[in-house]
């Protein structure tokens, strides 16, 4: 068994073009250790050079939204399936204020 | 060259006219590799705000999910500016996800006329294209847009 994960086009450059791939590990973080091991350079196109998941990406464990499950210490199960989404946001408001905005 | 249906060019910017003075968005799927919108999905702007707007995360993965069960992508991804210009911000490029969408924007700040310009957004670089609204996708040639040149 292992966890179904769903790339989105624009990253789909680390994974040889594959739209889905596979990998292992007890939370989300452990997850992308596992895919970007496989699939280098993966994990820094999600999660930040402080440890959080970017904001320019949604990530969802099922039907679910990491950031109301505990975001990289999100739990995954075997048979899970993690589907990878950019984020889509904007507006004519400045980038800091909108970071402000978003948390 | 984003070419679109008029009805559907009409229907975006009646979302953007609706929803002022917050931000409007939303998304027109198409085959995918067909670079043909079809079919609109006017998006909640989760921000409902003036300057700023973000499609809800769930309201997100369940289109995203329908386009995919359709063999659909993302052929146009659009909001509205409703004071400022219609061209992408800062903010708008550092978003940009999607490679191969033609990011529309409607500028609603003048009440009579609005303002609607397609960008391709590529690893941070804007680039400009034409819009060529179309009556219908079913033939070549509409009296908005004849091309009489011939092919070599």
């Amino acid at each position: 068994m292992a966890i179904d994960v769903r790339i989105p086009t624009i990253l789909r450059s680390h994974t040889g073009g594959a739209k889905a791939v596979s990998g292992s590990g007890d939370t989300l973080l452990q997850l992308l250790d596992n895919l970007d091991a496989q699939h280098p350079g993966l994990k820094q196109r999600l999660v930040t050079p402080e440890g959080g998941l970017h904001r320019f990406v949604n990530i969802y464990i099922n039907d679910e939204d990491v950031r109301f499950q505990g975001s990289l210490d999100a739990k995954v199960n075997d048979g899970d399936t993690v589907t990878i989404l950019p984020a889509v946001a904007g507006g004519a408001f400045g980038f800091a204020a909108a970071s402000a905005l978003r948390g | 060259m984003l070419t679109i249906q008029q009805a559907i060019l009409d229907a975006i910017v009646a979302h953007a006219r609706r929803d002022h003075p917050d931000e409007a968005c939303g998304v027109v799927a198409g085959p995918i590799g067909s670079d043909t919108p079809t079919r609109h999905i006017p998006m909640d702007n989760a921000a409902r705000s003036m300057t700023f707007y973000q499609f809800d995360s769930m309201e997100q993965l369940r289109v995203w999910r329908e386009m995919d069960d359709r063999d659909e992508e993302p052929i146009v991804i659009y909001h509205s500016h409703t004071a400022t210009e219609a061209y992408p911000s800062r903010t708008d490029v550092a978003y940009a996800g999607e490679p191969n969408a033609h990011y529309v924007l409607v500028s609603t700040r003048e009440p009579d006329s609005t303002e609607i310009r397609s960008f391709r957004i590529l690893d941070g670089v804007v680039k400009e294209e034409p819009v060529n609204a179309v009556q219908s996708y079913m033939f070549g040639q509409t009296p908005n847009s004849v091309d009489y040149e011939c092919q070599a």
